[in-house]
């Protein structure tokens, strides 16, 4: 999917730029309330140690995510977080206060949204998110109010009174997160809320967690997509054989793997002569001909690009198409773990 | 206190919206008590009573004294009565059109073979869908061939020369079946098979509460429900508290319905509060200690049936195994449903509150007792 912004669209040939966070860098730091501490996490099942020595933090209007594959440890480590499951070693520290799986009133500052939809099919919407307000403590009065404020902002409102085995599967996500907020809840966990869900259903749930986060709420979000960890995440923590293997913004995540860009070339011609060419440039490292193009590891692709498609025509290549690839979590994952992040 | 209850009221709603909950709460036991009071109403605390025919071709003393030494005393006590067939013919299609459960034929010279000693013989026609009655007419005549011969034997030690109708009817009667619809400690079909199919849904109907906490966790809601700022036990509280409004409920639309409906006589009020409520603990004990072993609700549900299945059965809440006695009867006393049973039937005839007290007692221990294991093991529902 090409979600960047076309840098160059000329004579038939057109050009995108793919990835590009959507919030990166310092400037979007976060409040300087910490809501969320966790500190030298370990868990162990057995013979297998699913989290190892995990440690992260989380600030006031902050959305951090743990990128990993499936298996990874981040159920385990959010499971910890909110309190489900007592952890071996580590603490947890939420809202300052210290919490483990016996913490009553510490667990009001958190709002668990669970990767499977976690809602009672017989209940009506309604139904279903005044059982868990009252659940977490509010007064009746109260709760008929958020439950009409929550209704509204998942977009539920006019079924709130049919029972949710009726809704569709993208009605029930969003039901699934409307019930984590129903008590304005200072940390918002989210554990791979988009599985499973159609393209718009997925669009409306990365849009909540953006508005969410601005309005100041602190937000930690589990995903093994990278395109979401790109878009939500201030800052990302990426996971793998339940080791934290680095944290950072996605820019400090690139730089510290320093991967080059990638473009691909497609066109015709003698494209074992026009890969020689390229190669002799400076800004080229690699230039490898596959079926119908050419694919080059360069530096600053956007700066030499039109050095490139001027040696390829030189070549005798008729360049019919052009991708710029920046590096994206994907490599940096490849090089932090050897491997891809949905193998 | 005040989540269990929230947990509470969301199951109970849950319930009243599942009709497959309603149906073995209500339904079913209501169901089952009537077909089973209808099918066993003679059988059990009522009146054995049976029709049978008679074909007189002899019309001799032997004949007179079949229908007057062995049929009549039987008849004026109610166990059966005698409808006289003109023939042969008449007589075997009144058995086969089952307008009797047997017809005795007495054949022609009958009298003369018994007075001089030689073969006699006295045919029963059964009908084929009477087998019991027809059993009861076999034994009836096997009884009076017994008598008669025992007469042979008095009148050739005394040296009588023939068998008369006053030697035969001197020997003692031959058949003897009790009246079985005694007033004393014993219900009546009615009330026996609503109190037993009510005994035996309660343990079907509680399951439906505790084992909950275990499709709750297989459905995520569990964990919804764990990382709400909520003590543990107040998740184990509301779904114990769902167990027993749910059982009591059962059991007390099922006391009153049947009372209404079928007649049942379930006794004093009290003493019938003080059952339902010690069985319902009773119950809902073992389906928590059941439901603690499970690992999940498809393991929970197939144990808890087979337990309440086990338990009725044992218990008596089909057939009142006790009057079987040995140790089927000794192994009844086991289970609740025996002591609710016998609790009831302690109260027939107009017994207050005290005569409960023993067998509630009894159904306490039972409940304490699964009730204690099951505590030590309540905290797996709730854990990771």
């Amino acid at each position: 999917m090409l979600l960047g912004r076309p840098v160059w669209d000329g004579c038939g040939v057109s050009i995108a730029v793919r990835s590009g966070a959507a919030r990166t860098g310092a400037s979007d730091a976060p409040g300087s309330g910490r809501v969320l501490e966790c500190v030298d996490l370990h868990k162990r099942f057995g013979e297998l140690e699913a989290v190892r020595g995990v440690s992260f933090g989380i600030d006031e209007g902050e959305t951090y995510g743990l990128l990993g594959p499936n298996g990874a440890g981040k159920t385990t480590t959010i499971s910890m977080v909110c309190g489900l499951l007592e952890h071996d070693s580590g603490e947890v520290f939420v809202a300052g206060k210290r919490l483990t799986s016996r913490s009553v009133e510490e667990k009001a500052a958190i709002g668990y949204v669970p990767q499977e939809l976690a809602i009672y099919p017989d209940l009506s919407a309604r139904e279903n998110l005044e059982f868990f307000a009252r659940l977490y403590g509010l007064p009746r009065g109260q709760a008929a109010d958020r439950v009409n404020d929550v209704l509204a902002v998942i977009g539920l409102a006019d079924r709130a009174g049919e029972p949710t085995r009726n809704f569709s599967g993208g009605m029930q996500r969003r039901l699934n997160i409307g019930i984590g907020l129903l008590h304005r809840p200072r940390l918002l966990i989210l554990d791979e809320p988009t599985v499973g869900v159609d393209p718009q259903s997925r669009n409306a749930i990365l849009e909540s967690v953006e508005r969410l986060s601005s309005e100041g709420m602190a937000v930690l979000y589990t995903t093994h997509y990278m395109e979401e960890a790109e878009r939500l995440c201030d800052r990302i923590g990426i996971v793998d054989l339940g080791e934290l293997k680095a944290e950072g913004t996605r820019a400090e995540l690139v730089a510290l793997v320093g991967e080059h860009d990638g473009v691909s070339i497609d066109g015709v011609g003698d494209l074992e002569a026009a890969a020689r060419e390229l190669e002799i440039l400076a800004p080229v490292r690699t230039a490898r001909v596959r079926d119908g193009g050419i694919e080059l590891i360069v530096d600053h692709a956007r700066t030499v690009l039109p050095e490139l498609l001027r040696a390829a025509a030189e070549a005798g290549v008729a360049v019919a198409s052009v991708e710029v690839t920046e590096p994206d979590l994907e490599a940096v994952f490849l090089h932090l773990t050897g491997k891809a992040l949905r193998d | 206190m005040r989540p269990a209850l929230v947990i509470l009221g969301k199951d109970l709603r849950q319930r009243l919206r599942d009709r497959s909950a309603l149906l073995v709460a209500i339904v079913v036991p209501l169901v089952l008590a009537s077909i089973f009071g209808l099918i066993f109403h003679d059988a059990i605390g009522g009146r054995l009573s049976f029709q049978l025919g008679l074909v007189d071709q002899d019309h001799g003393p032997a004949a007179q004294a079949f229908a007057s030494s062995a049929l009549a005393p039987l008849e004026r006590r109610g166990l059966i009565t005698v409808v006289r067939e003109p023939s042969l013919p008449a007589g075997r299609r009144a058995a086969d059109q089952n307008k009797v459960a047997a017809t005795f034929v007495i054949p022609a010279g009958f009298s003369r073979a018994v007075g001089h000693d030689r073969a006699a013989a006295i045919r029963v026609l059964g009908s084929v869908d009477s087998s019991i009655g027809a059993q009861i007419a076999q034994s009836i005549a096997r009884s009076f061939a017994e008598a008669t011969n025992t007469a042979r034997i008095v009148a050739a030690a005394t040296g009588a020369k023939t068998i008369s109708a006053p030697l035969v009817a001197s020997v003692p009667a031959p058949v003897s079946i009790a009246d079985v619809s005694t007033k004393s400690r014993q219900l009546d079909a009615g009330t026996f098979y609503a109190a037993g199919m009510a005994v035996f849904f309660l343990f079907f109907t509680v399951q439906f509460g505790i084992s909950s906490i275990l499709a709750e966790r297989r459905d995520g809601t569990l964990a919804r429900m764990l990382v709400a700022p909520i003590h543990r036990n107040a998740i184990v509280t509301g779904k114990l508290l769902t167990s027993l409004v749910l059982g009591c409920a059962s059991m007390g639309v099922l006391a009153i319905a049947t009372h209404f409906l079928l007649a049942a006589h379930w006794g004093n009020v009290l003493g019938v509060t003080i059952l339902i409520a010690t069985g319902v603990l009773a119950a809902t004990c073992v389906m928590t200690l059941v439901a603690t072993l499970a690992r999940t609700p498809d393991q929970a549900q197939s144990w808890q049936t087979m337990v309440a299945l086990v338990l009725g059965m044992l218990g008596g809440a089909f057939f009142p195994v006790a009057q079987a006695g040995g140790l089927l009867a000794t192994l009844s006393l086991a289970t609740p449903q025996a002591w609710f049973i016998r609790g009831l039937e302690n109260m027939t005839g107009g017994a207050g509150v005290s005569a409960v007290l023993g067998p509630a007692a009894a159904i306490l221990t039972f409940a304490l007792i699964t009730g204690g294991l099951a505590f030590t093991r309540l905290g797996r529902l709730v854990a990771r």
